[in-house]
């Protein structure tokens, strides 16, 4: 689980985070059904210059192309916060 | 017809198609529930839902066919929207009411 942690916090370097949070919740959705290929669970918040200006769905098209192949095996889901420098910071909401 | 040729057509056929795991009635997964909830909260009954664990051909193609690796995936005349944080952060902001009105 923590390598996965590893590996994410690794590949989102790319994108150069002012703030990279990522929170592991596999454990609380273990054994669901729609999680039997074993990929985990993650919640993350990053903040990232490069998302100046950027919609949504451009923020997280960005953070899924660094996370690349990981998105098809490790990870199940992801709840996914991306802010720019000169916003807010809301908290992940569940 | 060709997986990607199947999703175009039923997108663009309906107004509001939400690719999910389950039914809105019985969601398979938490994310493809709250996607469903926020379409139920936004007034929105009458869509197409798809459940793609009932089709692995789709289950992979609908991913390609958005370059979005995650479901549930919501598109709206035939515009992938996003899926559910981005429809949750649509919804709280009333966009998403717009986008469904419109």
């Amino acid at each position: 689980m923590t390598d996965t942690v590893a590996e994410m916090r690794a590949r989102l370097a790319c994108l150069n985070p002012l703030r990279l949070d990522i929170l592991d919740e596999s454990a609380a959705h273990a054994g669901h059904a729609g999680a039997r290929s074993g990929g985990g669970h993650y919640r993350m918040h990053i903040a990232s210059a490069t998302f100046e200006g950027l919609g949504t769905v451009a923020r997280h098209r960005a953070v899924y192309a660094a996370l690349g192949d990981l998105m098809q095996n490790a990870i199940h889901a992801l709840t996914i916060v991306a802010t720019s420098p000169s916003e807010n910071t809301p908290e992940p909401t569940a | 017809m060709d997986i990607q040729d199947r999703i175009r057509q039923q997108v663009e056929a309906n107004p509001v198609v939400l690719y999910m795991k389950g039914t809105p009635q019985f969601p398979q997964c938490g994310f493809s529930s709250r996607a469903a909830q926020i379409l139920k909260a936004c007034g929105v009954n009458d869509y197409l839902a798809v459940n793609v664990l009932a089709d692995a051909e789709l289950r992979e193609g609908i991913k390609v066919f958005s370059s979005w690796p995650t479901i549930p995936q919501l598109y709206i005349k035939g515009q992938f929207v996003g899926g559910s944080d981005i429809m949750m952060d649509l919804y709280q902001k009333g966009e998403l009411q717009t986008l469904l009105a419109a």
